[in-house]
């Protein structure tokens, strides 16, 4: 079990990256390029060469202070379902309400929160109906009731950090 | 091939990322058969009709140190809660911001927002902001720190 939140950054997970790894990483929010030699018009922007977008991109990424570069696919105009759905598991059968939950593979991701809910999961299936059949099969399993929270309207879905900021306090 | 087929083969191909290469559109057609040109066209018809929101990079905030999460939850008055959820959407450092159904009398939250900050003081710090924002038509609020990890996996087609 990894640790989240905590009460502040731990020990280990901060990565000082430097002011031209920043400027890449705000001007890729704007969108990479679709044309025949992106990496090269990504570095005429900054003022860099090909090369050094392409290595700062493939250093970032093996360091992990990227997850991912790439589209961004939007799943459910592919046919795709998310429900986030959240348990009120008994502390004393955590752990159990846990390994039922997690067994299913629809679960995508499942985090402890502290609140009377303190399960909350997300169910990924190619429909709305398969979604409730899981959730329904949760519930049997645990004996618990799943409350189910379906998206109704999207208003944000991908953080944008003040990643300048940060520079200003890690370095 | 129906166009599907080549939608679904395109995001096989490119889900794990775009190849760093000088020509990467070029890259992904040669491993399926087809020119980049016919690459490029594909994926600006899949942003223009939203399946993908955009090519870029995603940083990973725990690395760059926004370690504190808390889904931030708010009891939004229904008239208004549009409106406002798309002015909290766009606050920095909140993302994953959704309406989502009631759950009476358990739940009276109908507005999601997730918060990132480097402590738990900037989450209480921007959920300020955003009671701030919604002022009266908010009936209350909690904040739901996540504590654990308890499975987390990649995002499969």
């Amino acid at each position: 079990m990894q640790a989240d939140d905590g009460a502040g950054p731990q020990a280990g997970t901060d990565t000082f990256i430097d002011s031209a790894d920043a400027r890449l990483i705000e001007h890729l929010h704007g969108g990479f390029p679709l044309t025949d030699r992106p990496f090269a018009d990504v570095a005429a922007v900054l003022g860099c060469g090909e090369d050094e977008v392409i290595e700062q991109l493939r250093r970032m990424l093996a360091q992990g202070v990227l997850t991912r570069f790439g589209p961004l696919f939007q799943i459910e105009r592919a046919g795709g379902c998310f429900v986030l759905a959240a348990i009120a598991a008994p502390e004393e059968r955590f752990d159990a309400v846990t390994a039922m939950v997690n067994a299913r593979p629809e679960v995508a991701h499942n985090y402890r929160r502290e609140h009377a809910l303190n399960m909350w999961f997300v169910v990924a299936t190619e429909t709305p109906a398969a979604a409730d059949a899981v959730l329904d099969r949760i519930e049997a399993e645990t004996g618990l009731v799943v409350s189910r929270f379906p998206k109704e309207r999207e208003f944000a879905v991908e953080l944008r950090l003040p990643i300048a900021e940060a520079l200003r306090v890690t370095a | 091939m129906s166009l599907p087929d080549l939608d679904r083969r395109l995001i096989a191909a490119t889900q794990g990322g775009l190849p760093l290469v000088p020509r990467p559109y070029e890259a992904i057609g040669a491993a399926l058969g087809l020119s980049g040109d016919a690459v490029r066209e594909r994926l600006a018809a899949m942003l223009a009709s939203g399946l993908i929101r955009r090519i870029g990079a995603v940083p990973n905030h725990y690395k760059l140190g926004f370690t504190a999460n808390g889904m931030s939850v708010w009891d939004v008055d229904d008239e208004r809660v549009d409106a406002l959820g798309a002015q909290v959407g766009a606050l920095p450092g909140v993302s994953h911001c959704y309406r989502r159904p009631r759950r009476l009398p358990q739940w009276p939250y109908n507005l999601f927002a997730m918060l990132h900050g480097r402590s738990r003081a900037e989450v209480v710090d921007q959920a300020a902001r955003i009671e701030a924002l919604l002022g009266a038509a908010c009936r209350g609020h909690d904040i739901l720190y996540s504590t654990a990890i308890l499975k987390k996996t990649g995002l499969r087609i």
